[in-house]
């Protein structure tokens, strides 16, 4: 078999026993989903300084929450749990190449991440009347953002890994970051402007502002940028912040990565 | 060209060595144990043995070549039993073997090795459901899918019940008989007994004895003890050959109904040498 085929085999097994997982399936992929009608029907009918429905801009946002728990959670939880029962010291074990247990994981990721993608921007659009993006370069912009943030997560969720010392807890440790990141980065709360100076700039740090914004390029009407800090979409500067993410997070992969939990 | 050869191989924790600089041989087609208490640096050598962790010093073939080196196509020739993995629980037996045996140029089928271990009638059941043992059995379809030329197998009864083991035992005797090297470490002593070829008792890091089952620790020259009754009392003598004493009873014309002769099992030897350790 080649690298190829074992890699499509790794991703195939990590799909099946994905969905066999009811736990992660509810709380990785429904969840925001979940988060998104709550927040959508209880501020609904309200609508932003520009005059956009706020289900919209949620519908919008929550995309990058989608995209934090289907990448950063499952590729961090996922990767500690492989470590402890024994999966990757069964497959070292085997002539399978690491290369083919990292290409599985991040096919897992990304079709996690298109159908949490789907299953929001559907809702959005059967629930809240949000319109589509008509033309070619809104759904362009969509991709590329969509692709680095994805890549970005998988590999910060790859590095944190390795903190975790107990992987029963580390569905609960990833979400630490992940939950404090949506209030700040105008997920759950919008527009970021009601945060604190200080706080703002903290969390531009982080790629979460950055990949919110840009969904909401993508599915708001340009009018909408005037609610954005500074009053545009600063699409360059998003392409920039999760560009040295994805950089960051790869130069953590290559030092933290290890297949054992244990020192060797 | 033998299947494994370590000279010198030592591994050292934070100043303490696991193991302390050990030599081993192992020929192709021998089953091999390697026996000792925990903590003796048995999983440690099999895991430098297998490729899962680098050595601190000495010098290791397995196959041929170095495991800390070497890539893909000698994993291809090697099969590792793990200890206590828990993955996988939520595919089925078949699904499982079946995805792992992808990954070898000439694997058993599926149905095959399922067969082999015993779990045909587990063959689509998730293997979260199964018992410890038959858990374990999937971990040895698992080592043995691939057609290894050498197995390892670190503690692989622990769980089983006797009828389990009885069955297990049969299976690395046919895998012997197909000509499969095997290196067994365990804590049951009638199983490196009814298994082996040779073995090794390993304590405090180092090798304390080698040998066969029947040889190990001096265990063939061990004393005899001879227990009789004589007249109402209980004798007993300590002789490395009975025959002179047995005719002087026969002569005496003792009661022989009462004799017994028995000689150290290996469990004796066995705690004599780590014992000594200690």
């Amino acid at each position: 078999m080649s690298t190829l085929a074992m890699s499509a085999s790794r991703g195939w097994i990590e799909i099946l026993m994905f969905l066999r997982d009811r736990t992660a399936v509810i709380f990785t992929f429904f969840f925001p989903a979940l988060l998104l009608l709550l927040f959508g029907t209880i501020f609904g009918s309200e609508s932003t300084g520009s005059g956009v429905a706020v289900s919209r801009v949620f519908t919008a946002s929550m995309i990058a929450y989608g995209i934090l728990n289907t990448a950063f959670v499952t590729m961090g939880a996922g990767l500690a749990m492989d470590r402890e029962d024994g999966t990757l010291k069964r497959l070292r074990g085997t002539p399978m190449p690491a290369t083919a247990y990292l290409i599985g994981k991040a096919l897992l990721v990304l079709a996690l991440s298109v159908a949490e993608a789907a299953v929001l921007i559907l809702l959005g659009v059967l629930v809240f009347d949000m319109p589509l993006p008509a033309d070619a370069a809104h759904w362009l912009t969509f991709g590329w953002i969509f692709l680095l943030a994805v890549i970005a997560c998988s590999m910060l969720g790859v590095a944190v890994s390795g903190l975790v010392k107990n992987a029963r807890n580390a569905g609960a440790i990833l979400n630490v970051p992940v939950v404090a990141l949506q209030f700040v980065s105008g997920v759950f709360i919008h527009p970021m402007s009601q945060l604190p100076d200080w706080l703002e700039n903290v969390a531009s740090l982080f790629p979460v502002r950055w990949m919110a914004q840009g969904f909401r390029y993508v599915f708001l009407p340009d009018e909408a940028q005037a609610g954005e800090i500074g009053g545009t979409w600063q699409l360059g500067t998003v392409a920039m912040a999760l560009g040295v993410w994805c950089v960051i997070g790869l130069v953590l992969c290559l030092v933290t990565f290890r297949w054992s939990g244990r020192d060797k | 060209m033998e299947a494994i050869e370590v000279t010198g191989l030592r591994k050292t924790y934070g100043g303490r060595d696991a193991v302390a600089g050990i030599d081993l041989v192992v020929a192709r087609g021998e089953i091999f144990a390697l026996l000792g208490p925990n903590g003796a640096g048995k999983t440690t050598t099999v895991e430098i043995l297998e490729g899962h962790r680098r050595r601190s010093a000495g010098d290791v073939r397995v196959l041929g070549e170095d495991p800390g080196r070497a890539g893909s196509a000698w994993r291809a020739r090697i099969g590792i039993v793990l200890q206590d993995a828990d993955d996988a629980a939520d595919l089925t037996v078949h699904e499982m073997v079946r995805h792992i045996a992808g990954f070898y140029p000439d694997p058993r089928t599926s149905d095959e090795v399922i067969e082999l271990v015993g779990l045909g009638a587990k063959r689509n059941a998730k293997i979260r459901t199964l018992s410890g043992g038959q858990r374990r059995r999937v971990d040895v379809a698992l080592g043995i899918v691939g057609r290894p030329e050498l197995l390892f197998l670190d503690e692989p009864t622990t769980g089983f019940d006797p009828e389990a083991r009885r069955r297990f035992w049969d299976l690395i005797r046919t895998l012997a008989g197909d000509g499969t090297t095997i290196l067994l470490t365990t804590h049951y002593l009638d199983e490196a007994e009814a298994l082996a070829d040779r073995l090794a008792v390993m304590a405090g890091g180092g090798i304390v004895a080698e040998g066969t089952p029947a040889t190990l620790g001096g265990r063939g020259a061990g004393q005899a003890r001879v227990s009789w009754m004589d007249g109402g009392t209980a004798r007993t003598e300590q002789v490395s050959d009975p025959s002179d004493l047995i005719r002087g009873l026969v002569a005496s014309g003792a009661d022989l109904s009462t004799l017994t002769i028995t000689r150290p099992t290996l469990e004796d030897t066995y705690l004599n040498l780590i014992g000594a350790q200690r």
